[in-house]
């Protein structure tokens, strides 16, 4: 998808127009921008619909609660039919507006609302762990690209360790660590469970992956003429990097938001999914999987729908990526989400 | 590189003995130890030690004496554990990287070629689907179908979980690792996919296949001898890096739930269990691969790019 060529010469507008125009025409944008938003809405709806269409906290266990359907009562968790018929089975899908729409897991919490309240919690993690990286990567980025020497070496050197490190290894040991105990450090102090803590581990160790090929642009964009003119004329640092370089690094990072919103959001759920995510009482997409593991060969739906949410957000997410990257900037790349 | 390996050891030393408001001797007593418990715990573990006696009493018995012991199973040592996993994640990801350079390469280049027509798109959304994949979750849905009601009929030559030596049975090996091998590998054939697709149809506006065109190459030759070798070039780097840390351990969320007994699994055990001197030894077999595989992509760049051979 390249944009039209001798027709842009002629034109008078900013390329952030014509970047804009291609992506408003492109299908890709109008499709991934209607999942995400109507995902979005629904997930934002989640304490609407606990309180008036499920009927039931969706955070707290009803293990001998029972409920109206047909006009007929029934128990949320019932008597296993199967083998020797010991254990109980929660309640399977009703596929009637009302409570259990999507049926209740193995504590008799309503799947449908927690699946909503969930996404809340996977894509506020998702969206602020890639606002930190890309805010934290694009401040290192261009200080290291444009200082040079001593300054770029040592950034340089912590985030090449940090790239040799395997990101799913650091997450985890980072997220072992803190999440019984909390973090304390300085003004700083975050309590163990608390929804900061995956956003900071996840936004602090994706840093490397956008960091580093900003400060390759700006290494760049340092020996462009434009640039050496405003340095040669006596401008002061801080108005070259805010009045040079940055608009010419905002386009690469604007191409990596909805990758690395999509990155964030698998590496959240797959942290929750081995437990060391999102802690309950709270849920996310990856805590209700791990939570439909022991369900999975009776009531499938309870780990299959939190992961179909995953896929579609993250298909959309990468969708928009394409677009914004035709749209904005060919050659930006991203190791491990082209 | 052995700067690499230094610093990473000392990142990991710092993150579990060095964070701030983290008593690691409360966490490997567990939750209810009383004082006299965590004395004992801090005595037998020489954590009332300071850290850089530690670090370099730690970095001594692994790598020099190599007879480092787990902080849980006490007296066990560590390193007969990591070699006892390192088969089984071998297996894992060579049988997974071989589907996944095959899928990767092959539609890759099949949708530059295609770039016309509508197999390109196809084989676009083929591989956001890949990349957008969570590969537990994945695991978990294959395990439904080839180990629920299916078991019965379809799939009952399916073993159940695990993972069978090569030596002891080599259908058994191949058999069980047939679904953790596809599930693995579905994520990277997304990615590879797209790199491959993207690259060789940014190379289509080179110079260089103007040149060959002019020459009178046809399409076919363009595509296969000239582009796509120049596209494996990123490729080269990306399999460097992702092989070097799916060995090292990466693919653990396949491991778990596959119940495969890999680094991966040892790895994440280690980790929950606060067993410092087995995560150490995991770790720096994990950075020690990647640092390896680094090393070996850069002698690949010099045969596949003739400008870097002769320094540009």
């Amino acid at each position: 998808m390249t944009t039209a060529g001798p027709a842009l010469e002629l034109s008078s507008e900013s390329p952030g127009k014509i970047a804009f125009r291609t992506l408003v025409r492109d299908r890709r944008t109008w499709i991934a921008a209607s999942l995400l938003s109507l995902i979005v809405a629904l997930t934002l709806a989640a304490p609407f619909y606990a309180a008036s269409i499920s009927k039931t906290d969706p955070f707290v266990s009803t293990i001998n609660g029972t409920f109206i359907l047909d006009s007929k009562e029934i128990a949320v968790l019932q008597q296993s039919t199967e083998g020797l018929g010991l254990g109980v089975n929660p309640i399977g899908p009703t596929w009637q507006i009302g409570p259990y729409f999507l049926g209740a897991d193995n504590q008799g919490r309503d799947v449908a609302a927690r699946l909503l309240y969930g996404g809340t919690n996977t894509l506020l993690i998702g969206f602020a762990s890639a606002a930190l990286t890309l805010l934290l990567a694009t401040i290192l980025g261009i200080v290291a690209g444009y200082s040079g020497r001593a300054v770029d070496s040592v950034i340089s050197r912590i985030l090449d360790v940090i790239w040799a490190f395997p990101v799913y290894l650091l997450s985890i040991s980072l997220s072992v660590v803190l999440l019984t105990s909390g973090f304390k450090w300085g003004p700083i102090s975050l309590e163990a469970g608390s929804l900061y803590l995956p956003i900071l581990i996840i936004g602090l160790v994706y840093i490397p992956y956008v960091a580093r090929p900003i400060r390759g642009q700006v290494l760049a964009l340092r020996e462009r003429e434009f640039v050496k003119a405003a340095i040669g004329s006596g401008a002061k640092n801080g108005t070259i990097i805010f009045r040079e370089i940055l608009p010419n690094v905002i386009p690469s990072v604007l191409v990596f938001i909805p990758l690395m919103v999509s990155l964030a959001m698998l590496t959240e759920s797959a942290l929750s999914f081995l437990s060391i995510g999102v802690q309950p009482p709270d849920a996310s997409w990856g805590t209700i999987i791990r939570d439909g593991l022991g369900l999975l060969y009776t009531r499938p739906l309870v780990a299959l729908l939190p992961g179909l949410m995953i896929v579609i957000t993250a298909v959309s997410l990468n969708l928009m990526g394409d677009a914004v990257r035709d749209a904005l900037d060919p050659k930006a790349r991203l190791r491990g989400a082209f | 590189m052995v700067f690499v390996l230094f610093s990473i050891s000392v990142l990991v030393f710092l993150i579990f003995f060095a964070t701030p408001g983290v008593d690691p001797a409360a966490r490997i007593a567990g939750r209810n130890a009383d004082q006299l418990t965590l004395q004992q715990v801090r005595a037998t573990l020489d954590l009332d030690k300071p850290l850089p006696i530690r670090y370099l009493s730690m970095m001594n018995h692994l790598f020099i004496e190599r007879d480092l012991t787990s902080y849980v199973n006490r007296g066990a040592e560590v390193w007969p554990q990591v070699t006892q996993a390192i088969p089984a994640t071998l297996s894992l990801v060579f049988g997974a990287a071989i589907i996944w350079l095959i899928l990767g390469l092959g539609l890759g280049i099949y949708a530059a070629g295609m770039r016309k027509s509508w197999i390109d798109p196809a084989i676009g959304i083929l591989g956001i689907i890949g990349v957008s994949l969570p590969v537990y979750w994945l695991g978990e849905v294959v395990n439904l179908v080839t180990q629920g009601k299916l078991h019965d009929t379809v799939f009952s030559w399916v073993p159940p979980l695990g993972y069978v030596p090569f030596t002891e049975s080599p259908t058994g090996w191949f058999l069980g690792l047939l679904f953790p091998w596809l599930t693995l590998s579905i994520l990277y054939a997304g990615i590879y996919i797209r790199v491959v697709r993207n690259e060789i149809v940014g190379l289509m506006q080179e110079d260089y296949i103007k040149t060959v065109r002019a020459k009178g190459a046809g399409d076919r030759r363009v595509l296969i001898k000239h582009a796509s070798r120049m596209s494996m070039i990123p490729v080269v780097s990306l399999f460097g890096l992702d092989f070097g840390a799916l060995v090292g351990g990466s693919a653990l969320l396949t491991e778990v739930v596959f119940g495969i007994q890999g680094i991966g699994r040892l790895t994440f055990t280690a980790l929950q269990n606060f067993d410092l001197p087995l995560i150490m030894a995991t770790v720096m077999y994990a950075a020690f691969f990647i640092v390896i595989a680094n090393a070996i992509v850069d002698v690949l760049y010099a045969w596949l790019d003739p400008r870097v051979r002769v320094g540009r």
